[in-house]
C-alpha cells in the first residue's frame, strides 16, 4: 500500500477504464475522487455502482459531466440525466437486480465464476442467461464482474490500509474493494496502527493499493 | 367513521400485518408510512436494504449524520439493537429467508398475484433496485398501493408491464380492499370501512373470487 496525492490516484485512471465505485445514493462514494476524475476530464468511463445517485451528487456529477459511456447499476430513476443520456443513446446502461449486481461483485472478487440466484427467473433479466436447476428449484448463473480500479470510500484508514466504515456509508466499499485489479481509498480519517482493532477490520490492508493523502 | 385519507387505510390496514420479532424491509412512499401505525407491544425490526437494521424515525432538525440514511438517501436514526452491514450481507438477509415480510408499491398485479413495479417500457426505466430480489427472497410480500391509477384498476387479468418476480404476491391492501391469492387466485378478502363489494369489483379489471363472508377492515 502507498498513499498517494488526489491528482496522481486519477491519473492512474485511463479514459475508457473499467471503475467500480462504492456508495448508494451518494452515500458511501468517495467525494474528492469523484470531483477529481471530473475536473481531469475522463472520458467513456464503464462505471459499475449501485446507482447514479442525484445530479450534483456522488456518481451524478460523472455522468453530468459527459465522462461514463455505460453503466452497469440497479438503479437509476433517481437521475433525470442518465434517463436523458440513456434514452438519446448517449449511454449504456445495464440494470442488474440489486442482490445480483453485488453478488456478482462478490464471485469477482472471491474467486468464483459466479453465482446462481433465484432473482430475476421468468423475467426479462433472464434473458440471454443459463437456467441451471439445484434440488429442483430454479436458478440464473449470474457470471462474475471485476473492473481496472475500485474507487473506495472509508471512514477509517490507519497507515498500512486497514480499513473501517461507517453506518450506511459502507454498502458495496469492502465488496468493491476485493474485485479490482487496483484499489484506491478516499478515507475520511487515516489513523495509526492500531487504532482500528483487529476485530473491527473490514477490509484487510493487503488488498488495498493507494491511500489518497489529504489535501 | 373518520374520514381516512387513501395512504393512511392502506398502512394502517398494512400495519396489523406486523407480528413482534419480525424482519421487515419497507419500500419508498407508501410503504414506508407503515412504520407510523405499529400496534402496540409489537416491536419490529425495520431493514433498509442500502445496510441498516433498526432504521428509525428522522432525527430532530440538525441531528442527522451523513452516513446514516435509508434506501431513499434520507437521513434516518437507528434504533438500540441496530446494526449495519454491507450490501451482501443486506441482500443474504433479503434472498436467504431471514426476512419476514416486504411492503413495497406496484404499477400492476395481475389475477394470479403476479407484480410489476419496476419499469414502464419506452416512458420509464428506473431500474429494479432490490425490488425483484425482495419480492424473490421475503417470506411474505405484501403490496401497499393505490386500487387505481388515472382511473385504471392496477389488480389486471394480466400484466402488459415487465413482472418484478414470478413468484405471486401474498396481499395487496388498497384504499378499497385486501385482496390474497388463495389457489392461485385474486379473492377479495376485505373490504376499506363504507366500500361495497360491487365498488371494488367495479374498480378492479381482474376477476375477484368471493368467500362466504367478506368483512370491513377494522382500522
Amino acid at each position: 500500500m502507498k498513499t498517494i496525492l488526489l491528482e496522481d490516484a486519477v491519473a492512474l485512471i485511463p479514459n475508457g477504464a473499467s471503475v467500480m465505485i462504492g456508495g448508494f445514493m451518494g452515500v458511501g462514494t468517495p467525494p474528492r475522487l469523484v470531483d477529481e476524475l471530473v475536473r481531469q476530464g475522463k472520458r467513456d468511463l464503464t462505471v459499475i455502482a449501485n446507482d447514479n445517485a442525484l445530479p450534483g451528487i456522488g456518481i451524478g456529477k460523472l455522468i453530468s459531466a459527459g465522462a461514463v459511456k455505460r453503466t452497469i447499476a440497479s438503479h437509476i430513476g433517481l437521475n433525470p440525466e442518465t434517463q436523458r443520456k440513456m434514452l438519446a443513446g448517449d449511454l449504456d446502461v445495464d440494470l442488474v437486480p440489486q442482490g445480483t449486481l453485488i453478488e456478482r461483485i462478490r464471485a469477482g472478487g472471491f474467486g468464483l465464476g459466479g453465482v446462481l440466484t433465484p432473482t430475476g427467473v421468468g423475467t426479462v433479466v433472464e434473458e440471454g442467461k443459463q437456467r441451471i436447476e439445484v434440488g429442483g428449484k430454479p436458478y440464473l448463473l449470474e457470471t462474475a464482474l471485476r473492473a481496472d480500479f475500485a474507487l473506495v470510500q472509508a471512514f477509517l484508514a490507519d497507515y498500512i490500509g486497514n480499513l473501517y466504515y461507517a453506518l450506511t456509508a459502507r454498502n458495496f466499499n469492502p465488496v468493491i474493494a476485493m474485485a479490482a485489479d487496483t484499489v484506491i481509498v478516499e478515507a475520511d480519517n487515516i489513523v495509526p496502527v492500531g487504532v482500528i482493532a483487529p476485530d473491527h477490520i473490514v477490509t484487510p490492508a493487503p488488498v488495498v493499493d493507494y491511500i489518497v493523502s489529504h489535501a | 367513521m373518520t374520514l381516512m385519507d387513501p395512504q393512511t387505510i392502506i398502512a394502517r390496514r398494512i400495519a396489523q400485518e406486523l407480528r413482534d420479532g419480525m424482519l421487515v424491509n419497507l419500500g419508498i412512499g407508501i410503504p414506508t408510512l407503515v412504520s407510523n401505525f405499529v400496534p402496540p407491544r409489537v416491536r419490529v425490526y425495520f431493514q433498509s436494504e442500502n445496510g441498516l437494521i433498526g432504521t428509525g424515525a428522522p432525527p430532530a432538525d440538525g441531528m442527522h449524520h451523513p452516513m446514516l440514511t435509508d434506501a431513499g438517501g434520507r437521513p434516518v436514526s437507528a434504533l438500540p439493537g441496530a446494526c449495519t452491514f454491507d450490501s451482501a450481507m443486506s441482500f443474504g438477509l433479503i434472498r436467504g429467508g431471514h426476512l419476514d415480510m416486504t411492503v413495497l408499491g406496484a404499477l400492476q398485479v395481475d389475477a394470479a398475484g403476479r407484480l410489476a413495479n419496476w419499469m414502464i417500457p419506452g416512458k420509464m426505466v428506473p431500474g429494479m433496485g432490490g425490488a425483484m430480489d425482495l419480492v424473490s427472497g421475503a417470506k411474505r410480500v405484501v403490496v401497499a398501493m393505490q386500487h387505481t391509477a388515472k382511473g385504471q384498476s392496477k389488480i389486471v387479468r394480466q400484466c402488459s408491464l415487465p413482472l418484478t418476480s414470478v413468484r405471486p404476491v401474498d396481499l395487496v391492501v388498497t384504499e378499497l380492499a385486501v385482496i390474497g391469492f388463495p389457489g392461485g387466485r385474486a379473492t377479495l378478502l376485505e373490504t376499506a370501512p363504507g366500500v361495497t363489494i360491487s365498488q371494488v369489483q367495479e374498480a378492479t379489471q381482474a376477476e375477484l373470487a368471493l368467500p362466504e363472508s367478506v368483512p370491513s377492515m377494522v382500522l
